[in-house]
Formats: structure tokens, sequence, C-alpha cells
């Protein structure tokens, strides 16, 4: 282990157990926060009980639909906005402030548009996302040093050959950006709306459990999303590293 | 001797519109023959890669026409040439192996034969221990041996190399010059090499075409009688001095106007 993961790791110990201490030692009201080992077995319980498990997958679903489509049409369209650079042109202002509006408060035009189900969170999620693949997709396009692409005609690829053997791993680590933000987004959407607008998911039930002072309730699900979105991150993280390892220079 | 590519009255011109237009080129008349080193210097923006990038197929001309092997190019790099550029165009995402053997593939050539050629080519640059490794292990230097490896592997009977020193350092200029040199003799390919180093002009080359500020053409062509054999060491000869000194006599004047202070300069004398 290197040591910089172990000073990391010692430092979360540290807070861990000093959390724990304050709360055992009455530091810390048990209405304002549970003990972390309580957490841990309220999680435990709730898990090997079953009862969540259709929130948990409905909530991770959705997050896996919207992250997938928002980074399969992020990326359809940053390449045809590379494409036509005119339209770019148009929509670039749009796509620079998309990130000042809240997507949130189109919550209500959507279940007009797809009714009361889950399709409206998937949607936002989706929303959320899909800019960050646009605008990494056109980014990495953008960026693919026009030598790379003489060399291609040089040793007389077809347009379809140059795509895939040039362009793409050219742009690779930008639209691996793209894919990385489109996930974490994809996160923030869907468990943000379940929590603020929805009736159902994982969100949800942390606000209910908030709501009715069910608070060991409450904070094992928080952690169960931390956790989760940790381990996708370490995952997203490692293959990233694997990646650049080899190429240092891009 | 038989010629390889000839120029026909090449010209180029960029903009469209008739009062943006710019005459970059030309006319341009020269016959490349079969199996000789002929470099091109010239002023900066005079449009020697413009030049090169028509013989390649790379650029269209405006006008006149370019036989490669006695057929016109147009529109596509014709089977046969093979092209080095200045910056570094080694794919980061494969081996060195991969990298050189990468124009290989669809060809329909055996797994065997591929790996015999890209070895060779390896050994050719000197890159056999490296074949495993990615270009970002590697300098400058060794990143464009693999693009020339790489150029090597599909057997071109006509190699341009587009300044493909400019970002060396002056020692590995020399000694990339001597291996330049050598792969040369191995293949017996003809090589058109750009340059601004007249040094580099007057040691690797058969014959040295000096090129005028823009719109570029040829001021003259000058013949150096250099053996076929034959590599850095002839920097120490009174011969190569002369070359030189010719060379820069006929580039001083071309380069004093592309900088755009010879009216200036004459003023002042």
């Amino acid at each position: 282990m290197k040591l910089a993961t172990a000073i990391r790791l010692a430092a979360l110990l540290v807070l861990i157990l000093g959390v724990e201490a304050a709360c055992r030692f009455g530091l810390i009201s048990r209405f304002t926060m549970v003990p972390p080992s309580a957490m841990a077995v309220g999680l435990a319980e709730t898990l090997s009980s079953g009862e969540l498990n259709g929130e948990i997958g409905s909530t991770f679903g959705g997050i896996a639909i919207a992250a997938v489509s928002a980074i399969g049409v992020g990326f359809v369209l940053g390449a045809l906005l590379h494409a036509l650079p005119r339209v770019r042109a148009c929509l670039d202002p749009l796509l620079a402030t998309y990130y000042s509006i809240p997507t949130f408060v189109f919550y209500p035009m959507l279940l007009v548009f797809f009714g009361m189900n889950r399709t409206p969170i998937v949607v936002i999620g989706f929303l959320f996302a899909v800019v960050a693949m646009i605008t990494n997709t056109f980014n990495g396009l953008d960026r693919i040093p026009r030598v790379l692409v003489k060399t291609a005609r040089v040793l007389r690829l077809g347009g379809v050959a140059t795509t895939v053997r040039i362009v793409l791993p050219a742009a690779a680590p930008h639209l691996f950006t793209g894919a990385k933000l489109a996930i974490v987004y994809a996160f923030v959407g869907v468990i943000g709306s379940e929590f603020i607008l929805s009736s159902s998911g994982l969100g949800y039930e942390i606000a209910f459990s908030f709501n009715n002072f069910d608070n060991t309730r409450m904070y094992s699900l928080i952690i169960l999303v931390i956790l989760v979105v940790a381990l996708v991150n370490a995952l997203i993280f490692a293959w990233e590293q694997s990646l650049l390892r080899r190429w240092g220079r891009w | 001797m038989e010629t390889q590519v000839a120029l026909r009255s090449v010209e180029r011109y960029f903009g469209t519109t008739k009062r943006a237009r710019l005459h970059a080129l030309g006319p341009i008349d020269l016959d490349l023959r079969k199996g000789e080193f002929f470099t091109i210097v010239g002023p900066s923006g005079c449009g020697k890669s413009t030049l090169l990038e028509i013989v390649a197929g790379l650029s269209p001309a405006s006008a006149g026409e370019v036989l490669f092997e006695g057929r016109p190019i147009g529109g596509v790099v014709p089977d046969g040439i093979g092209v080095v550029f200045q910056e570094d165009a080694s794919f980061p995402w494969l081996t060195v192996r991969d990298n050189i053997g990468f124009g290989l593939q669809g060809r329909g050539l055996g797994g065997r034969e591929v790996r015999r050629r890209v070895d060779h080519a390896l050994d050719l640059v000197g890159l056999s221990q490296f074949a495993a490794g990615y270009p970002a292990q590697l300098s400058g230097g060794m990143r464009q041996r693999v693009c020339i490896a790489r150029t090597l592997v599909l057997e071109p009977r006509l190699i341009l190399l587009d300044e493909p020193f400019g970002a060396l350092d002056q020692q590995t200029r020399l000694l990339m010059g001597d291996e330049v040199l050598r792969l040369w003799r191995a293949t017996g390919a003809t090589i058109l090499l750009i340059t601004h180093s007249l040094d580099e002009a007057a040691l690797l080359s058969d014959r040295v075409g000096v090129m005028s500020a823009r719109p570029g053409r040829f001021l003259d062509i000058v013949e150096t009688h250099w053996p076929r054999d034959r590599d850095s060491r002839l920097a120490s000869e009174a011969e190569f001095g002369d070359v030189t000194s010719h060379l820069w006599r006929l580039l001083r004047e071309e380069s004093l106007k592309s900088m755009g202070v010879d009216a200036a300069l004459r003023r002042a004398s």
C-alpha cells in the first residue's frame, strides 16, 4: 500500500472512531446522528431483510439507464456538433450556461409528458448528465492532432477505419472524462429528484426516514448511496489509471 | 535516369474569392529521378510543405499536373508513397510494435509476414529492444524513428520527409541524418526531404532544390555529386563548405524577402 493511501485510510478511520465516540458519550445527541456502528448494523439489516430491494433496484437501474443513454446520446450529439461547426457556434452559449439551469424545475413538465412513473426521474438524470458528455466529446475530437488524421490518409484508411482505429482512441481520454462525469451527474440527478420530488426510490426512502425521525434507517441508506458511489468511482478511477499509465503523454 | 515523380507547371492558390486569393506556390516543374535523394530548402512560408502535400496527394494542386510513376495524383495518396511529418505522429495508445505494424493490417498479409516486416523495420531503426514499450516512454528522436519505421514496413518506393528532424536537437539531427542515408541505401527508395537546415540539405542530398520566397519557385537545383555511400563525416570536407555557402548565397536574399526586411535593408545600405 502506498503511504498516501495508508494515511488517507487512517484519517478516515480516526474520523469514524471520533464520530462513534462522540455519539456514544453523548456529545452528539441521538436525534442528530446515530453512531456509525449503528448505521452499519442498520444497513446490514435493511439489506438482509430485502425490504428495499425494489427501491434499490429501481434507483440504481434508473441511474444506469440515465448514465448509459446520456453517454450514448451525448457522444452522438457531440460528434455531430464537431462535424457541424456553425450549429455548434449557435448552441455554444446554451451549452456553456446549461449547468446554471436547475434541471429539477422541469419535473412537473416531465410528469405531464411521461406520466406518474419512474420515467421523469430517469429523464432528469439523463438531462443532467448528457451535456457533460456532449462537451467532452467535441473537446476530445477538437484536440485530435491533425497530423494523426493526415497519417490516416497517408496509410490510406477509409472513413470507418480512420474513426475506429485513430479518431476514437485519440479522443478516448476526453470521452472517458465525459463518461465519468455523466455517471456522476446521473447519480446526482436521479437520487436528487427522488429525494425532492418523487414517491419512490432510494432518495425518497431517505427523505421518508428523515421525516419520520428514523435516524438509523436514514443514515444507513445515506451510507449505502455513498458506498455505491465510492465503489463506482473507484472502478472508473482504476480503469482510467491503467489507461493513463500507458498513454502518459495524452 | 528514370523519372519517378514529374511536376508540370504545378501551382497552388489559397482562398476562393479573387480578392483574397493567395498565390502560395509555383509554377513548379521538377523531375524526381528514381532512387535519388532530393532535398528542398527555402525560406519559411515559401510553400515547401504545400509542395510536399501536393506530391503526396494530401492536397490538390490548383493548376498543373503531378505524375507518380506515370499516373496522375489527385485526391488520394497513391500506394507506394510514404510520408513522415515534422510533428510526432506516433499513436500513444499502441506499443512501438503495433505502431509500426499499424499500416499493414487489412492488407491481406499473413501474421508471420507482418511480424517479419515489423521485426526488420524495428531492427533498421534500432528500436528492437523497445518493441513492447509505448511512445510515452520514448524520446522525441525515438518516436520519430517509430514513424519512419511505420512508413518503411509498407515498402514505399517514394518517401516524403517533411522536416522530420525539425523538433530534434542538433546532435540527434546529424545522427538521424546518417540513419536516413543508411535506410535510403538499404531500401533503394526515392527520398524527397524538406528542411530548413542548409547543412542537412548539403549533407544528405544528391540534389538540392532551392526555393524562392512566396510564391515558391525553384531558384536553382544544386547537384552535390556525393558518393552514394556517405555519412555526416562529409561535414568536414572542403566541398561540403562550398555547397552550403552556395546554398546560402542563393537563399539569403529570399529569406530576407520572406521576413519583409529586404526593402528596409536596401534603403540602409
